[in-house]
């Protein structure tokens, strides 16, 4: 919003009209290089992982990990307290009676894989953090709205001032704003 | 442009004339208007039903279980019949949210949030009732596997002690999924709400969401996971619930059919709940565009399916009963069609087996009117197949000299009363500060979220697949 000099710049904040105009866009940000750049949008957009270069998310490895701590965390807890803790002579079956564990073992499996596909999501995208340079831009509320921008971040080698407002121009901008970081 | 459009899509999923910007008017204006004067009289009738809820548990802790009907022997009577239906009628929520999702029915968008909020708040009723059914509240943490001075430990082989985990975990999982398709509606609010304070606390919850693809990537694969780890779960609790019949040995319980049989039941309800409360919400929230009539035919299909799953489940009962051979068994199903139950049975019979047929016809299935009267029927028959199992089977088991003929008690029936206060207390928050619909999922489905949607000067027919 501001521009005053003592302010570090973040990185430039693009708009574009569609879906359609901010795919083509991600992909020609990447094409040219850029590493430290984000497509915008109000909902996933299908197909732009592959247009930015994305590699696939490895939240599936945390939920497998998580499942299994879940499921041998179940096994081992109802295992331990009917052999060792608390046996109990239940209609004259054996004290590690599986079959009977299934339910709660099932249950378990699925309750930590959950907690770990939620946490394991907000962690992948570093959240949460209510902070964000691009926040200090008015135009970003349109992001959750109807708005469709491309961010490249100032960190980024590639990144000059000119250069990169050049070519998100020439890839169809309709408008191209500096955002500051105010702390 | 929106030649290939007409190709691409048979039926908008979204009617009237809407781009993205209107979806978001449409669905974060209702919590930024001034609240209607009918919300504060529901909210305050609702409140005082929840009131007359905290009211009967206190009276029920203080007196003891004798102030319920339940008698020697029929030991299971309302506060099981409850606690299994408003299970049951969560387990819409999670199906349209999950297996739909897997299924890739774009048409859930338009009731997910709505019917995921209703799970949740049915399953926190539900789970009420066990709880206070223990007698000994104050040592109810004894179903947790805590450590506690007298070294005891729970059974594990008990389908009661299953139970607890399978609601827990239920109740836990459907919370969390709730809120990961909140969060970045909750970033739509925060964008929009003028007030400071609202925008703050509005902020704080979308935990900072910026929409950038490279957390949509996350967040995509963490929805579906949930999904699919939600659809095995929703199956597997409403089979754990019937477990506690059917792990007995009552003729009556001690079926196989029982967890498909609960499954598809709970189903059946949930969607008609799904359906009551759809139905007023998007008359009074003029949301006719995004929960379109369509959406009302598509359910009351499923309704159709499920509840001829649910009739079939009856009269595979019957034939089991006869083809074994058991005396107790057979004893126990023509008691419950002509024993001193009929009248429950008949009631169950006429509102979940004869009532949805109506539904064979389009003209029925896309009535407001006929799908709201219907979709109550439904829930009264699926609380009377409750009513029917427990106590039918129960007060006529084995031996003539104990058998028993069940009444609820004022306190019963008040309990069940109050239960609908709660329930309503936290629906109506909901549909006052949170958006309800899935602004971001609905607006996914849309024709002009597709990115070739705007590809020019191509073939028409290249859409079309």
């Amino acid at each position: 919003m501001s521009s005053d000099d003592n302010k570090q710049l973040y990185g430039l904040l693009a708009e574009f009209k569609n879906p359609g105009e901010l795919m083509e866009a991600a992909r020609a940000v990447a094409k040219a290089g850029y590493h430290k750049f984000d497509a915008h949008s109000p909902f996933p957009i299908h197909g732009m992982d592959e247009a930015m270069g994305l590699k696939k998310s490895k939240l599936g490895w945390i939920v497998l990990g998580h499942g299994i701590l879940g499921m041998l965390g179940g096994i081992a807890l109802q295992l331990w307290v009917h052999t060792s803790a608390y046996p109990m002579n239940i209609s004259g079956k054996p004290e590690a009676n599986m079959p009977a564990f299934v339910p709660v073992t099932f249950e378990l499996t699925i309750l930590l894989a959950a907690f770990g596909t939620f946490f394991g999501m907000f962690a992948l995208n570093k959240l949460p953090r209510l902070n964000h340079p691009l926040f200090n831009s008015k135009t970003f509320e349109k992001a959750s709205d109807d708005g469709f921008f491309i961010s490249i971040e100032a960190e980024d080698d590639l990144f000059s001032d000119e250069k990169t407002e050049k070519l998100l121009k020439d890839i169809g901008a309709s408008h191209v704003e500096k955002v500051y970081d105010t702390d | 442009m929106s030649q290939n459009a007409e190709v691409a899509v048979k039926k908008p999923l979204v009617k009237g004339n809407h781009d993205f910007g209107s979806i978001t008017k449409l669905v974060s204006d209702i919590p930024q208007q001034q609240t209607p004067t009918w919300w504060y009289i529901a909210f305050g009738v609702a409140n005082l039903l929840m009131g007359l809820l905290l009211a009967m548990i206190i009276y029920l802790i203080y007196e003891g279980m004798g102030v319920w009907g339940l008698q020697q022997p029929v030991s299971w009577g309302w506060a099981i019949i409850n606690f299994v239906w408003w299970v049951g009628i969560g387990h819409a929520g999670t199906l349209i949210s999950a297996i739909l999702f897997l299924f890739r029915q774009g048409w859930r968008t338009a009731i997910n949030r709505f019917a995921e909020a209703m799970t949740i708040f049915a399953v926190m009723c539900a789970g009420i009732f066990p709880a206070i059914h223990v007698g000994r509240i104050w040592v109810i943490y004894y179903i947790f596997p805590l450590p506690n001075s007298m070294a005891l430990w729970p059974n594990f082989s008990s389908p009661l002690l299953w139970d607890v985990f399978a609601v827990g975990t239920y109740f836990t999982v459907s919370t969390l999924f709730w809120y990961v398709g909140l969060v970045p509606d909750l970033a739509t609010m925060r964008d929009k709400v003028k007030g400071k304070v609202s925008k703050l606390l509005y902020g704080a919850f979308a935990l900072g969401w910026r929409g950038g693809n490279r957390q949509w990537q996350h967040y995509e694969k963490a929805y579906m996971l949930l999904a699919g780890l939600a659809t095995p779960l929703v199956l597997s609790v409403h089979s754990v619930v019937s477990f506690d019949f059917a792990v007995s040995i009552i003729p009556g319980w001690h079926t196989t059919i029982f967890p498909p049989y609960f499954v598809a039941g709970a189903i059946f309800s949930g969607f008609a709940m799904v359906m009551t409360l759809m139905l007023i919400c998007r008359k009074i929230y003029k949301l006719e565009d995004i929960m379109t009539i369509d959406v009302v035919e598509k359910m009351n299909i499923i309704i159709l399916v499920t509840g001829w799953m649910v009739g079939f489940a009856y009269i595979m009962e019957f034939f089991i009963a006869w083809y074994s051979g058991v005396e107790y068994e057979k004893f126990a199903f023509v008691n419950r069609a002509f024993g001193p139950y009929a009248w429950a049975y008949w009631i169950m019979m006429s509102c979940n087996v004869i009532a949805p047929n109506f539904f064979w016809f389009k003209k029925m299935r896309r009535s407001v009117y006929v799908s709201f009267v219907l979709s109550i029927v439904v829930n009264i028959g699926m609380w009377f197949e409750r009513f029917v199992i427990a106590v039918t089977s129960l007060a006529q088991d084995f031996l003539p000299s104990s058998w028993g003929y069940y009444s609820p008690t004022w306190v019963d029936v008040l309990t069940y009363v109050g239960t609908f206060g709660l329930f309503f207390t936290f629906f109506l928050l909901f549909l006052r500060f949170l958006p309800m619909v899935a602004i971001s999922e609905v607006k996914g489905v849309m024709p002009q979220a597709d990115p070739h949607y705007y590809d020019n000067g191509q073939t028409n027919d290249q859409e079309t697949k």
